[in-house]
């Protein structure tokens, strides 16, 4: 395959040095062309995406004869990907109506390949004892009552909002100085910080206010509850300086750069063809964060007892 | 630590200027003068301070990082039409990326018993059997440590990264030494390159080259190239101007005194400069992994995604084992290359490559797969202490936590953002002619008007004030090893080798312990910067103090002083240039690990460059924020600099 492609860029830049020009995605891979070629499947940093991504690799290797190329990318440099060839498919998007108008529409180098059935939720939570406690907190109205509780040494004297990775979908500072909140975005870097925080706010009875979502294995096993914020309605995050709202609902889907669309063949059906529910990636999620399992091994796991899940994906 | 390190001219790469550069350095005037002068302008600062500090004002969107958008939006909608590209920088891109094929088709050509024999033999043939012997235990670590495909992914781009540098770097150098205005032309552009935090030109990169192996490839050639020209040129200045006399005399041309005399005689010095390229590159080629560069990088991210330290300390040990046998193998073979040879032995040197050429050739027919090692990883164990510690030393690394923000991190960031731009301006103005003569004080002013332009002010001076904090810490740290190294001549030696391994850890790596114990905070950067910065700290001060001349502690230990006097009477002040190179070096290395942290939580300028590559709409502000750190960085530098210029001890 490597020298294989050493020789296609090779002869490339021959060719393109005649006919005038070089184009971004040139010299890249032939994305999977033959039958059974190889997957480039982004990963992005979220246990949940993880899930998805161990099964259709697992999957499209053991069952379906291919080779799968993980890459561990954030969301928007995983877009770039299908520009340059370096990614055939993202298996969980978040929304991204920037990104679907500039890669889809504008440059035509990625397509929407449909739902992957999850349903995703993002919000603003506190852990459950607060509630208890404080019983209007979980209006947003109150949060600046009770700012003084969330200090921290990060909060330049006022309340705490803890975020994730900063490549996350979020409006969080914008919602922060649209309500007039006395509060400070404070980013974690990682939704294992953010969920390692949230253990602690409960096993400790700390305060605590941060960016969570589902589908999350861990409101299996510790309760949140999540802040109302003003409701959101059609619009109100379009301009992302002024969003006052709370985040809409997400149908999670998939996206996969034109080429794979192309001439993926049976492995871009299977991925079009995959769905499934919160709690299927819930209980995946749960064997790799906390069962100490592999990838593969979660992946293993899972399909060996669904079979009825996964058999239909798989095209005949 | 006689033949294995560079001389000391060399600190990671750079080129330091003879203590005895005029140029820069302030004229001698009375110490007494100074210290009025510092005196009057502190008072003269503070009351300025008082006077005009304003409430530190939130940053606005500013016109830098829109004027950066719109160069993103340029670039994204002309990519495949304007001739910028279309014959510029796609054919870079294609050309890199012709070339990490090459070296990746050799490598993984090879297999695993083939490329393991093939770099023991290198290191046999090159550096003899102790090298050989290093390289062949090192390169089967990796399969033992289940790394194997990401250590040779990481090894195909540093070689790459490595060759372009030499071929780049290589000619440059050689033309810096012997073409005067090349030489004062590259020599700023250097200065920045090597001051310039790893961190802050990768969005750049993305944007050029977009993302994956040429990019990562040519970010590290960046990284690694200043140190080959600086090394090279160097090295061709210093060959005697009597063999290039005679050479001339017996009617050399040009050309031959360069390819027979000049380089020929340059030799050791090129391969040192080789292993600081190579060294350099390693450590750059484990980032890029943010900008999807295969190798150990992945399992770094992967493990700071997770908080999972063991997986990143196997990931780092891998990266540890490469850097000293890459180093091993050229810093040997450097001392080779001087060594005079009888035409015997370099019969025999022959011989033994020809056999191992064949011994490579054959075992690369061999199918090894290197899952089938025995395994072993220090993960489980790791995770174990740190949980440990999480557990039962929660109150301590809390308090500490609270303590220094609260009680040195706030009030200096305070301090710095309700400053005024133009007193601080003034301020660093003021006393930078003071401690490094005006030029260098000018251009650290110009840097600080440019950081205040970019409309990234606020952020800036918080970035500032965890970098002051972090260093102060590091000298703290540094000095008090260092001292203690330099008196205790045992343990110097058991802590050594640690130094060196620290050394050659990425600086991504120490994120991952600090952020395990002290969660997502400025703190957390501080940490990761001070562990990051202090072996070369321990290092300069650890000469500094042994280099005090052994007749002066005589006369001081004769003259009845308590060995407490002894180092802080004698011992540190005597050491002082030692001290001061320490923290100009130190400075910039906390710079670049701060802005790091902004991965973590660390927030600022870091935190704009994070989110500038993952945010599509901060894009602008991502590369507005990369230059301030840069402009950070210079004016850090100009301002310590004149610390080993101007104050060093009299030689």
């Amino acid at each position: 395959m490597r020298t294989f492609r050493t020789t296609v860029a090779a002869a490339l830049i021959v060719s393109l040095t005649a006919c005038g020009g070089a184009t971004s995605g040139a010299g890249e891979d032939e994305p999977s062309a033959g039958a059974k070629g190889t997957v480039n499947l982004a990963v992005n940093p979220w246990v949940g995406y993880e899930a998805n991504a161990a099964v259709i690799a697992y999957l499209l290797e053991k069952k379906m004869g291919y080779t799968v190329d993980k890459k561990e990318l954030k969301e928007e440099i995983a877009w770039q990907g299908f520009e340059t060839g370096e990614v055939d498919v993202i298996v969980e998007n978040w929304g991204h109506p920037d990104l679907k108008k500039t890669y889809i529409e504008d440059k035509k180098v990625a397509v929407e390949v449909g739902p992957t059935g999850n349903e995703g939720i993002i919000g603003w939570y506190v852990p459950e004892w607060m509630t208890q406690q404080y019983p209007d907190i979980t209006d947003y109205k109150s949060l600046n009552k009770y700012a003084n509780l969330f200090k921290t040494s990060e909060s330049k004297g006022k309340g705490q909002f803890l975020a994730g990775d900063p490549s996350f979908v979020t409006n969080d500072e914008a919602l922060v100085t649209n309500l007039k909140l006395n509060y400070t975005v404070v980013y974690s870097g990682s939704e294992a910080a953010i969920i390692k925080a949230a253990q602690q706010a409960t096993a400790q009875k700390k305060p605590l206010l941060f960016y969570f979502y589902e589908p999350q294995w861990l409101f299996a096993k510790e309760k949140y509850v999540r802040v109302k914020l003003p409701a959101y309605t059609e619009g109100c995050d379009k301009d992302l300086k002024k969003v006052a709202c709370d985040y809409p609902d997400y149908k999670l889907d998939k996206i996969a750069s034109k080429k794979f669309a192309d001439t993926g063949g049976a492995a871009y059906q299977f991925v079009k063809n995959f769905t499934w529910t919160n709690d299927d990636q819930n209980l995946v999620s749960d064997y790799l964060t906390n069962q100490g399992m592999s990838a593969d091994q979660a992946a293993e796991k899972w399909v060996n007892e669904h079979e009825a899940t996964w058999k239909p994906w798989i095209p005949a | 630590m006689t033949a294995t390190v560079p001389p000391p001219a060399l600190q990671g790469g750079r080129v330091l200027p003879p203590a005895t550069d005029a140029a820069g350095a302030p004229r001698r005037r009375g110490a007494g003068g100074r210290r009025t002068a510092a005196a009057v302008l502190i008072v003269l600062t503070a009351a300025a301070y008082l006077l005009f500090r304003t409430d530190g004002a939130a940053d606005g969107n500013g016109a830098a990082a829109r004027f950066f958008d719109g160069v993103r939006d340029w670039v994204d909608a002309n990519r495949d039409t304007s001739p910028f590209f279309l014959y510029g920088v796609n054919y870079v891109r294609l050309g890199v990326r012709l070339l990490v094929d090459v070296v990746q088709a050799a490598l993984y050509g090879l297999g695993f018993a083939g490329l393991v024999t093939a770099v023991s033999a290198i290191g046999l043939v090159l550096a003899g059997w102790r090298t050989g012997l290093l390289a062949l235990l090192g390169f089967l670590s990796f399969g033992v440590l289940g790394l194997w495909d990401e250590s040779v992914d990481t090894l195909v781009l540093t070689l790459s990264a490595v060759l372009l540098s030499v071929l780049i770097g290589v000619p440059l150098g050689v033309l810096a030494a012997r073409v005067r205005w090349v030489g004062a032309t590259l020599r700023p552009v250097l200065d920045v390159m090597q001051i310039m935090p790893t961190f802050a030109y990768l969005a750049p990169m993305t944007l050029l080259f977009l993302i994956g192996e040429p990019a990562a490839v040519i970010a590290t050639m960046i990284y690694a190239v200043p140190a080959t020209i600086r090394i090279t040129a160097l090295g061709i200045s210093e060959v005697p101007a009597t063999a290039v006399e005679a050479a001339t005399a017996l009617g050399s041309t040009r050309w031959q005194l360069l390819t027979k005399v000049r380089l020929p005689m340059a030799r050791t010095t090129l391969v040192l400069a080789v292993n600081q390229t190579i060294m350099l590159a390693l450590s750059m080629v484990v980032i890029t992994a943010l900008i999807d560069a295969p190798g150990l990088g992945q399992n770094i991210v992967n493990a700071l995604q997770r908080v999972n330290v063991g997986a990143a300390f196997d990931a780092g040990v891998a990266i540890v084992i490469l850097a000293v046998v890459l180093d091993r193998i050229t810093t040997n073979a450097a001392r080779q290359a001087g060594a005079h040879r009888t035409r015997r032995q370099r019969q025999w040197r022959w011989a033994g490559a020809g056999a191992a050429l064949v011994a490579v050739v054959a075992t690369s027919f061999i199918a090894i797969d290197p899952g089938n090692l025995p395994q072993w990883s220090a993960a489980g164990p790791v995770n174990e202490v740190v949980g440990w510690i999480e557990l039962h030393w929660y109150d301590v690394t809390e308090g500490l936590k609270n303590g220094i923000s609260a009680g040195v991190l706030d009030p200096l960031e305070t301090l710095l953002v309700t400053t005024p731009w133009w007193l601080f301006v003034l301020a660093v103005a003021a006393f930078g002619t003071l401690v490094s003569g005006w030029r260098a004080a000018l251009i650290a002013a110009l840097a600080a008007a440019g950081i205040a332009g970019l409309g990234l002010w606020q952020h800036s001076m918080q970035t500032l004030a965890t970098v002051l904090v972090a260093i102060a810490l590091t000298l703290v740290v540094g000095v008090a090893v260092g001292v203690f190294c330099a008196r205790h001549d045992r343990l110097a030696t058991a802590i050594r080798p640690v130094l060196d391994a620290a050394q050659t850890m990425p600086s991504f790596v120490y994120l991952l312990p600090a952020v395990a114990l002290f969660g997502a905070s400025r703190f957390t950067a501080i940490v990761a910067a001070v562990i990051f910065a202090v072996p070369p700290v321990v290092r300069l001060v650890e000469r500094g103090v042994r280099d005090v001349p052994a007749t002066v502690v005589e006369a001081a230990v004769s003259a009845g002083s308590t060995p407490r006097q002894l180092l802080w009477k004698v011992q540190l002040p005597m050491a002082r240039g030692g001290l001061l190179l320490a923290a100009n070096q130190g400075i910039v290395m906390v710079l670049a690990m701060v802005v790091v942290g902004g991965l973590v939580g660390a927030g600022a300028l870091g935190y704009d460059v994070v989110a500038g590559f993952s945010q599509r709409e901060l894009f602008g502000q991502g590369l507005a924020a990369g230059l301030a750190i840069v402009l950070l960085g210079i004016l850090l530098d100009r301002l310590t600099q004149g610390f080993h210029n101007s104050k060093g001890p009299r030689r």
